[in-house]
């Protein structure tokens, strides 16, 4: 039997505020345990929550940036229930009245073609602490910094079809926070989780069918594996003629396994009702106008703006466009280098496979895009050669000098351009090895003979100790050798 | 009645608090005739009154985004009742 498969995401995106939504605790990632809980934040008896601006500005700013209507006034409630890193017992969240209204994102699918996927509403809450489950003498130890994290939840229309789309929603969403600014996107300290609710129903049906959600996943990759593991669980279960437990499931993506956290039945019963502790917050139109017109470039137009204004391809203007920090770092080393083009390979190449062999973010990098942009002149220039360029990133990437010139000057790595000098050594070198002058030029299949003229580079990079342009090596030596 | 026997079992169980066989008939009676209450006002017709978020008539106030708060965790830990390497501790719990 064939089946279509229905998905829809809830992603958690954590807002880059300073402070949290309802107290003036500080949100810095890292910090000792409970060193930023306040008695707002461990519910202290007596307390009031006084809700962060910047988090409303951040929540309007991503509305707009998804085709959203803005509600003008928005309401919290209380959702209802008991776990130790939720000091309340209750979350602080938006139901009837979320701040962010039905809106769109249009994605990139692999096949060149665009699709639109709606998206339900975000709301304003807040995080939870941390549990730690390690052995604290059969207890369970409880750190508190992160609760009171300002979130906006976003909830999609179930728009998506397999991984392929909803792995592109998630990186387009990842993709707008970090450009707007309104979220770090480090996934891997939690900055963005996603929950997927998947169904599937007989191909060309209109109803859908029973829905499993799967929770926290947090990263692209083990999004798209469980959405795989599901997907199969379901169809199993279908086609040997079970019916699918509406349920949460969790995901362990070291194991691709997953297993039922509670059922529908057994689902916790919120008892969801307003906030007797904050009054509605209302929006006017000047607070929304000024998120308008602090929106920064998004994905999309940066990406028409790369293909305009540096000449790249599609493909190109796609992946540096998508990620803010990156893209601001391309834009450095393409201004500094003044070729886009090799910039925009440095970049994607070398720098990105750096980046990624030390799971280091672009942030962390320890070279500038200035760097690379002087990097990318000195290559552009024929001051060195490609095997050269590679060293010299070295020395900057270890921070053993941070200029490029200083660099090529102490390791020497300048190369000859100087035609006279370098037929010299090509003389000297072929004079050296006049059996194989006689091969080459007895040899007729060009195919063989280009080969051949490799034998000739290894002596002469050694007579230029490896300062010799090989490109001109390589005229000279054609040229030499009669074609 | 309003409420069920099992009803409140459930809510007995989402609110933490342990309730006796015996104690179920009184509050079947009790939270019936709140229920009732209840369901009076519900006859009222509010077809055009806007749903009230708030008894007072009022916005919220927005606090700037600035940090005002200090760590005081000594201060707060002397009070629980076990703590540990900075963190709180309370009966395991596995989800």
């Amino acid at each position: 039997m064939q089946w279509d498969i229905v998905i829809g995401l809830e992603i958690h995106v954590q807002l880059a505020t300073k402070t949290k939504i309802f107290s003036g605790s500080s949100t810095a990632y890292g910090a000792e345990p409970n060193t930023q809980a306040n008695a707002v934040d461990l519910a202290m008896p007596g307390t009031l929550p006084v809700p962060n601006e910047q988090a409303f500005r951040y929540a309007v700013m991503f509305g707009l940036a998804v085709n959203a209507e803005i509600e003008r006034r928005s309401v919290f409630e209380r959702k209802n229930y008991f776990y130790p890193d939720l000091p309340k017992g209750y979350q602080t969240t938006q139901l009837e009245r979320p701040i962010v209204g039905p809106g769109y994102v249009d994605i990139d699918l692999s096949n060149g073609e665009s699709k639109r996927v709606r998206i339900h509403h975000a709301h304003l809450e807040e995080d939870a602490g941390k549990s730690l489950h390690e052995d604290f003498h059969g207890m369970t130890g409880v750190d508190l910094n992160r609760a009171g994290t300002p979130l906006i939840e976003v909830v999609t229309e179930p728009d998506m079809t397999n991984a392929d789309e909803a792995v592109a929603f998630a990186k387009k969403l990842h993709s707008i926070v970090t450009s707007l600014g309104i979220c770090d996107g480090d996934m891997s300290q939690g900055s963005m989780r996603f929950d997927v609710n998947i169904s599937l129903k007989p191909k060309g049906e209109d109803e859908l069918g029973t829905r499993t959600e799967t929770k926290n996943l947090n990263s692209f990759r083990f999004m798209e594996q469980a959405i795989a593991h599901e997907v199969e669980r379901q169809m199993d279960i279908l086609e040997d003629g079970g019916s699918i437990v509406q349920e949460t499931r969790l995901y362990n993506g070291d194991r691709d396994e997953s297993r039922s956290m509670r059922t529908k039945e057994e689902a916790n019963d919120y008892r969801y009702f307003p906030c007797p502790d904050l009054l509605p917050v209302e929006i006017d139109d000047s607070f929304i106008d000024e998120a308008r017109n602090s929106l920064p470039e998004l994905p999309d137009a940066r990406k028409a703006r790369f293909m305009e204004q540096y000449g790249l391809n599609d493909y190109d203007a796609n992946l540096l466009a998508s990620d803010s920090k990156l893209a601001a770092f391309f834009e450095a080393a393409a201004e500094r280098g003044k070729d886009a083009k090799l910039a925009s390979n440095w970049v994607q190449g070398e720098f990105s496979a750096r980046l990624n062999a030390e799971e280091k973010s672009v942030a962390e990098s320890p070279i500038s895009g200035e760097q690379l942009g002087d990097l990318v002149v000195r290559i552009a220039d024929n001051t060195i050669s490609s095997a050269g360029a590679k060293k010299v990133f070295e020395a900057l990437w270890t921070g053993e000098n941070d200029n490029v010139d200083a660099i090529i000057d102490s390791q020497g790595l300048k190369q000859v351009s100087d035609t006279g000098a370098l037929e010299a050594m090509v003389d000297e070198v072929l004079a050296d090895m006049p059996d194989q002058v006689a091969q080459y030029q007895n040899e007729e299949d060009p195919k063989k003979r280009k080969k051949m003229l490799g034998g000739f580079m290894g002596p002469l990079m050694k007579a230029s100790k490896g300062q010799g342009n090989p490109k001109l090596f390589n005229e000279i030596l054609v040229k030499k050798l009669g074609g | 009645m309003s409420i069920s026997r099992e009803d409140i079992g459930k809510v007995a169980v989402l609110a933490r608090i342990r309730v006796d066989e015996e104690q179920v008939s009184a509050l079947e009676k009790d939270l019936g005739n709140i229920l009732d209450l209840v369901d009076q006002l519900g006859a009222a017709d509010t077809d055009s009154v806007e749903p009230m978020a708030h008894p007072l008539n009022a916005v919220q106030k927005l606090r700037s985004d600035e940090v005002t708060e200090t760590n005081e965790r000594e201060r707060f830990q002397a009070i629980a009742p076990a703590t540990e390497n900075g963190l709180y501790l309370v009966p395991r719990v596995i989800e």
